[in-house]
């Protein structure tokens, strides 16, 4: 697996993804994004779906991508890539293309968990070749912190806002790692921007292996999370080392913890620094962050056991 | 036709085996009545050798579509094929399709919109893809879909152009039916079509492009002129490639429509696709009455072509638009096209719209006949009449 | 804030391509900023934390090794100095300690 060094020889040589995007200060998604380009020394293509990502590094006639890049629409990423991939294929097979190419997508959890999941089903049932990234902050930032599927229980959103009766989102969060995982692909990953050693490598699985790999990375929001866009990387952290969100894969099938937290801090650590889960700290909501609290205990217990 | 074999096949497998000779390098479709066994026959080559294309089986008409613009931005030679329910699932991405100029060539076995669902052939399906930016060719039967396949292919990839065609043929009037067809061989098509040249193509790691960006007011309009000029070029584009059809299969195309029998008519009909069959028959028993009357079939709608259009019908007597679709609100699309062509002008026909067919009722002859009749009458009330309708 | 010349339609790619790949010449979010980093080349381990964290690539590195910051891209979002082990890099109000560029 490639060092910080190697990561920082390969940016070096080729900068894939560039300065001068128009993405929050202090936003998650383009660190995770130049740290799964690095993870690759070959050429890679990327779709994209619609999204803060998309918006604020492509808008005409700026770009912030020194790589083969397309955007569709916002359910289509996977779709879209793999008629990419299909054309790659088919060109290679007629002679018509001689290089080695791998294949990306990049979405958020609005345009995979929700509006974008029925095509990368699609895709992953179908086997291409390629590794799909959704870059989970945990609403629709794009549009204005919408719930989404992704959206943690307890989170204010402007479409589930906390008020005088309700806390913000009731609902407990889809798991989309293993929901991909029950599509029995060769790798799925999941990793965080507080982690970018253990994010190059499960890239680089992801990217060099044949057929479908999918990476659900937690990506900071600032302006979703209500966070100092300094602490951007110290909060998903926190999601880390609560298993709020914990770093495993699942390897032709065997689950890996790719990290154990030394010491497994209670969810409060990760829900009080972020003002979208303030409601859960007046009075009369303490129930709720006990709900949690068991809902991630429960759910890192049975990862636990399918790791062992 | 002198080349080819003269053969019995169905709408599905004329507009097929133009794709097998065509071979694109994918076809990315969804099943749907009836369009499905296009796709089906295709696969069937495919698993049998006779042709080398990569068919992505996707989950849905819109991913089709999708991966078909995946396909195209990266510089592989895409068709795919639908009907009804299926482009209207597609229509988000047609749109786009034409915005980022992939020549997509697409089959479309006209078929009504729900709801009620309804499996039969109307043209509601394709007339509301008219704005998307896409080329649309619309044929009368097997042969032309079979050539116009083989066009479009030719047309959209032309480097004035580069726009998706959409080659329409009815709903099992035409995809279900055998008829007699003419199949060019299958090395003169594809010295015909040649091979396709993306101009960015993204799998040109070399030399990375952005696209499918985000405008802001300050360049969407731009690009929004780009597919004006580029549809602006279809007419001339089209004509061209029809010539150079005609010197491979000794056939005759010569313009943007087909007209029958109207250099002397007084009297005409407008119809798109496969009734235009029937009411050509009409046209004959009429005649051999004595009458005037005549046929006009546009082929291309998109663009259309209203400048010639008028000429041929400026000296008429009486005009009626038969529409297979419904504009709610309004008067049909084929009408609304023909009537806004023949504005401003002070002398010109007096102008009628029909709406027949819809969700597969028949229109028999006589029905077309009472519309000439109609015609006739000079004090005839400008109103919608609706064809075999139970009013 | 990017600053680019707007051109005739016929002047630009068809299809909305963009050719050339990226163009950070063309959008220098500098000026987003309010606070700088000021980063210690002495104090510095050189461990590249705050090059791989930074979401605007702005840490300029040759050999591998950080050898300063690009302000022209920097939004000064500050978790750089954040996540430095050494407290290699203060961030300042922008106005004060500018002569440390």
């Amino acid at each position: 697996m490639a060092s910080l060094e190697t990561l920082a020889k390969r940016e070096e040589k080729k900068r894939k993804f560039e300065s001068g995007h128009s993405l929050c200060s202090g936003c998650g998604l383009p660190i995770a994004v130049r740290t799964i380009l690095n993870s690759t020394d070959g050429p890679v293509v990327a779709s994209n779906a619609t999204g803060c990502l998309e918006v604020a590094t492509s808008r005409f006639p700026t770009s912030a991508w020194n790589i083969p890049w397309i955007h569709n629409a916002f359910e289509n990423a996977a779709a879209t890539i793999s008629g990419a991939e299909s054309a790659y294929r088919s060109m290679k097979k007629k002679g018509k293309i001689d290089k080695d190419v791998n294949f990306l997508a990049f979405a958020g959890d609005g345009g995979t968990y929700d509006i974008g999941f029925q095509s990368l089903s699609g895709a992953l049932e179908r086997g291409h070749d390629f590794t799909y990234v959704t870059l989970d902050n945990g609403a629709y930032m794009n549009t204005g912190i919408q719930r989404s599927s992704a959206t943690p229980k307890g989170a204010s959103t402007t479409t589930a806002p906390a008020g005088e009766e309700k806390y913000g989102k009731q609902e407990k969060r889809k798991n989309l790692t293993e929901i991909v995982a029950a599509h029995e692909i060769p790798y799925v990953g999941q990793a965080s921007i507080s982690h970018l050693q253990d994010l190059a490598d499960k890239a680089e699985k992801a990217i060099h292996r044949d057929g479908p790999a999918f990476l659900n990375v937690l990506s900071t929001c600032q302006l979703g999370w209500r966070i100092p866009p300094k602490d951007s990387v110290k909060v998903a952290q926190k999601g880390v080392d609560t298993c709020f969100w914990p770093l495993y894969e699942v390897d032709e099938g065997e689950h890996n913890i790719t990290y154990e937290p030394k010491e497994k801090l209670p969810i409060k650590e990760w829900l009080e620094p972020q003002k979208r889960f303030a409601a859960l700290f007046k009075t009369g909501n303490e129930e709720v962050i006990e709900e949690i609290q068991e809902d991630v205990d429960e759910d890192w217990e049975k990862l636990q056991a399918k790791a062992s | 036709m002198s080349n080819g074999n003269k053969e019995v096949l169905t709408g599905h497998q004329v507009v097929a085996n133009a794709m097998r000779q065509v071979e694109p390098d994918v076809v990315a479709a969804y099943p749907i009545t009836p369009q499905s066994e296009i796709v089906e026959y295709f696969s069937q080559y495919v698993a049998d050798g006779k042709v080398d294309s990569e068919v992505i089986t996707v989950e849905s008409e819109h991913s089709a579509m999708s991966a078909c613009v995946g396909s195209a931005a990266a510089g592989a030679r895409t068709m795919t094929a639908t009907a009804s329910q299926g482009l209207a699932l597609m229509m988000e991405i047609v749109y786009i399709a034409a915005s980022m100029r992939t020549p997509i060539v697409m089959a479309v076995a006209n078929r009504a919109l729900s709801g009620p669902i309804n499996i039969h052939c109307d043209h509601s399906d394709s007339m509301a893809a008219r704005d998307s930016g896409v080329i649309q060719l619309y044929g009368e039967d097997a042969q032309e879909a079979y050539e116009f396949t083989l066009m479009a292919q030719r047309l959209a990839e032309s480097e004035d152009v580069l726009l998706p065609v959409m080659v329409t043929l009815d709903g099992f009037t035409l995809t279900h039916t055998a008829q007699v067809a003419e199949l060019l061989p299958d090395r003169a098509v594809s010295d015909f079509v040649g091979e396709y040249d993306a101009r960015y193509p993204l799998l040109d790691v070399e030399n990375p492009t952005t696209q499918g960006p985000f405008d802001m007011p300050d360049y969407y309009f731009e690009h929004k002129l780009q597919q004006v000029d580029a549809m602006d070029n279809v007419p001339d584009r089209f004509l061209q490639v029809q010539e150079e059809f005609n010197d491979l299969s000794g056939g005759s195309y010569d313009g943007l429509f087909e007209t029958y029998k109207m250099d002397d008519a007084d009297y005409a009909v407008i119809i798109l696709g496969s009734t235009a069959g029937t009411a050509k028959v009409v046209v004959d028993e009429l005649r051999e009455e004595g009458k005037k009357v005549g046929l006009l079939k546009p082929w291309l709608f998109r663009p259309f072509p209203a400048e010639e259009i008028k000429d041929v019908l400026l000296d008429k007597e009486a005009v009626a638009v038969l529409d297979r679709s419904l504009s709610f609100g309004s008067s049909g699309p084929l009408y609304l096209e023909v009537s806004s062509a023949l504005s401003g002008e002070d002398t010109k026909p007096r102008l009628y719209n029909y709406t027949y067919g819809l969700g597969g009722r028949d229109i028999k002859e006589d029905q077309i006949a009472e519309v000439f009749e109609d015609l006739e009458n000079p004090d005839l009330e400008d109103k919608m009449r609706y064809i075999g309708a139970r009013q | 804030m990017a600053e680019f010349e707007l051109k005739k339609y016929d002047e630009i790619p068809i299809g909305g391509v963009i050719t050339g790949g990226a163009t950070p010449e063309l959008n220098k979010t500098g000026d987003w900023r309010s606070e700088r980093p000021i980063w210690d080349e002495d104090t510095c381990i050189q461990c590249l934390q705050c090059w791989v964290n930074c979401p605007d690539a702005s840490f300029e590195i040759s050999e591998e090794e950080i050898q300063g910051i690009d302000y022209e891209h920097c939004k000064g979002c500050g978790i750089c100095a954040e996540i430095c082990p050494v407290d290699a890099i203060t961030m300042k109000p922008e106005g004060e300690g500018s002569e440390d560029e």
